[in-house]
């Protein structure tokens, strides 16, 4: 059941809206998991992991990209893409519109150029606070233009997933979305590119059944919800009792399904060592390189 | 034609249900009182040919939604021993085990050798469980995969059927990767170098139904139905209609699940008319058609250079999507 999961308060452990209500002028914020008294602005220079429990909270995509992308060298491409209404969908446009409000963007999914430690990349990701990145038209759209450019251009793409699921105003033609985006996967892995995931809170259904469990490396955060239904989901439909635990990113590693789990802070430093070591500027792209082995800096 | 038990009449087939009592009545007259009742009983059939032709072209997407569900409808190893002049099935994953909610063999059809696979739901309690209500496990999609790499190789086109409610979601599944099953499901078949041709008979149940059908020509049986989600989880989900997983009928309104509704929003190529009544009241005539479908379907992929079939099926899926620029 890809099935996609409307935004509501996630299940207890996470920090939404609503939780955040009571807590004065957002100076401080309350840990959902240990229930510490955080001080704002030292959670955000701790890239918003608690420094009680180490508890991940969800970032922004401006914190995401100013995390894991050289400064000042992300451009988005096509940001301006906007979902239509195909199936004339009840509510779906009155939807849409409050989250672009809330947002300040047009859809869930963004992508660009960018460089991380001056390798030039495809860089796409997720924001969950609209529809809670369930994937449509124009999610599934940008998630396969990235992976074409990466193809095209010959760089490696990199992508932090987020999503509740396929987006069901949208229906079948949201399902295709699937098919498209594994699709451009096989394009990207044709051009012999890299192709790096960092699944965060949460992803699943949908978008976990296709782009994203194709990365040739899958990273995670600590954590993170991962499973192709919600736990909640399945207990209620299925009518079963789950055991603590499952559907995190720690149950997707210990059954193989995820390459790491790891810690926000050690994020960057990790996945710029994959990079580094796997997808290589080519020293004729990298003008410095070759300027400074003209003058013999290098001692190549 | 095959029986209908009185509990598996479907609501909008009542007046037709009523008609057919009455001609068994009388046929039953008619034997035991040697009365000759036959004028009535001919006039009789002639309403019920008209009901029907009424009631099918006008089912609602909540009926067909019934119909694809229909405990009588035919399953794919029904219509694949009609269809195919032998069929041998293969089983396993040969990572983890076999599952019996998704079929995949080796048939011959018109003298050429094509690879099935399949979704397959169970007719009586015992068999339903065996085959997990067609709701497919990461070996269903691994199998089939191994069975299409297979088709790669040999040079045979792949004929998949779908018929699921959706893909298994509980914890065994996910621990043996359900997801990543589907997602490389679909990328193998996007870039499977080998015709591939999709016939949904039943449910198309989401992420469970695209795992199996990326293809170059995509067909749906008449009654049946393609979605994102039931119709009732997506009632459940959404505020729109309130939370309310019994208000099902109004979901499936709006996902615009049925053949029809798929075939104008370009999903699928084409709609494969069922006999009068539904698949479940003719399942030969019905497997006839898919057949006669096969037949034409297959030469036309098999001409094209496997480069251009290759590109025709990427861009197939690539341009659905609709949204401003």
């Amino acid at each position: 059941m890809p099935d996609s999961v409307h935004p509501r308060p996630p299940r207890g452990n996470k920090p939404t809206k609503e939780h955040m209500a009571d807590i004065p002028a957002g100076l401080w914020q309350k840990c959902p998991k240990c229930s510490a008294l955080l001080y704002v602005k030292e959670l955000e220079r701790n890239l918003r992991v608690c420094h009680n429990c180490h508890h991940h909270f969800r970032l922004s995509p401006d914190e995401r990209i100013a995390l894991l992308t050289d400064e000042g060298s992300f451009t988005e491409l096509d940001a301006g893409m906007s979902s239509r209404n195909p199936l004339d969908f009840p509510d779906y446009e009155q939807k849409l519109a409050t989250d672009r409000q809330k947002t300040g963007r047009e859809e869930a999914f963004l992508y660009g150029d960018a460089t991380l430690d001056g390798i030039p990349i495809v860089f796409g990701l997720a924001d969950f606070d609209f529809r809670g990145a369930s994937m449509g038209s124009v999610y599934g759209e940008k998630a396969a233009r990235a992976l074409e450019r990466g193809a095209e251009l010959g760089r490696p793409v990199i992508f932090v997933t987020a999503s509740g699921g396929a987006r069901m105003q949208e229906g079948v033609i949201s399902l295709m979305q699937m098919a498209k985006t594994a699709a451009a996967c096989g394009r990207l892995k044709a051009a012999g590119q890299l192709y790096l995931v960092i699944m965060t809170d949460n992803t699943t259904a949908g978008v976990l059944a296709s782009f994203a469990s194709l990365g040739d490396i899958i990273i995670t955060e600590p954590g993170a919800l991962i499973g192709f239904a919600g736990p909640r989901v399945i207990e209620q439909n299925l009518k079963v009792k789950l055991p603590p635990g499952t559907h995190t990113a720690e149950f997707q590693l210990a059954h193989g399904m995820v390459d790491m789990v790891v810690n926000r802070r050690e994020l960057r430093g990790v996945v710029g060592r994959l990079l580094g070591y796997l997808a290589p500027a080519e020293p004729e792209a990298d003008g410095d390189v070759l300027a400074a082995a003209a003058q013999g800096e290098h001692g190549l | 034609m095959t029986t209908i038990s009185p509990s598996r009449w479907l609501p909008f087939e009542k007046p037709l249900q009523e008609i057919e009592e009455q001609i068994k009545l009388l046929e039953d007259y008619t034997a035991t009182h040697g009365i000759d009742r036959s004028e009535k009983i001919t006039e009789l059939r002639a309403r019920h040919a008209t009901l029907s032709q009424q009631i099918f072209s006008n089912l609602s997407p909540w009926d067909k939604t019934l119909m694809a569900r229909h405990p009588n409808r035919p399953y794919t190893l029904d219509f694949v021993k009609i269809i195919f002049d032998d069929f041998i099935e293969l089983h396993g994953d040969r990572r983890f085990g076999d599952d019996p909610a998704i079929v995949a063999g080796v048939a011959r059809l018109d003298g050429q050798t094509v690879m099935v696979i399949g979704h397959q739901k169970g007719r009586d309690v015992k068999e339903r469980q065996f085959r997990n209500f067609g709701s497919a496990r990461p070996e269903g999609y691994r199998k089939a995969m191994r069975v299409m790499e297979l088709a790669e190789r040999r040079g045979a086109p792949v004929i998949s059927f779908v018929d699921t409610p959706a893909a298994e979601a509980r914890l065994e599944a996910e621990e043996r990767g359900i997801s990543e099953s589907i997602a490389a499901s679909m990328a193998l078949m996007s870039r499977l170098r080998t015709p591939i041709c999709v016939v949904i008979i039943g449910e198309g149940g989401s992420g469970g139904a695209i795992g199996i059908a990326v293809g170059d020509h995509i067909a749906m049986l008449e009654h049946s139905i393609y979605s994102v989600i039931s119709p009732e989880g997506c009632a459940a989900i959404l505020d729109t209609f309130g939370r309310d997983g019994s208000r099902g009928h109004e979901a499936a309104q709006a996902l615009k699940l049925t053949a029809q509704d798929n075939l104008r929003l370009g999903i699928i190529d084409e709609v494969i008319s069922e006999p009068i009544g539904g698949a479940h009241r003719n399942p030969q005539g019905t497997a006839e058609l898919i057949k006669r479908f096969i037949l034409a379907t297959l030469p036309r992929l098999q001409a094209l250079p496997i480069e251009d079939l290759l590109e025709r099926r990427y861009a197939k899926f690539r341009k659905i999507g609709q949204f401003n620029p």
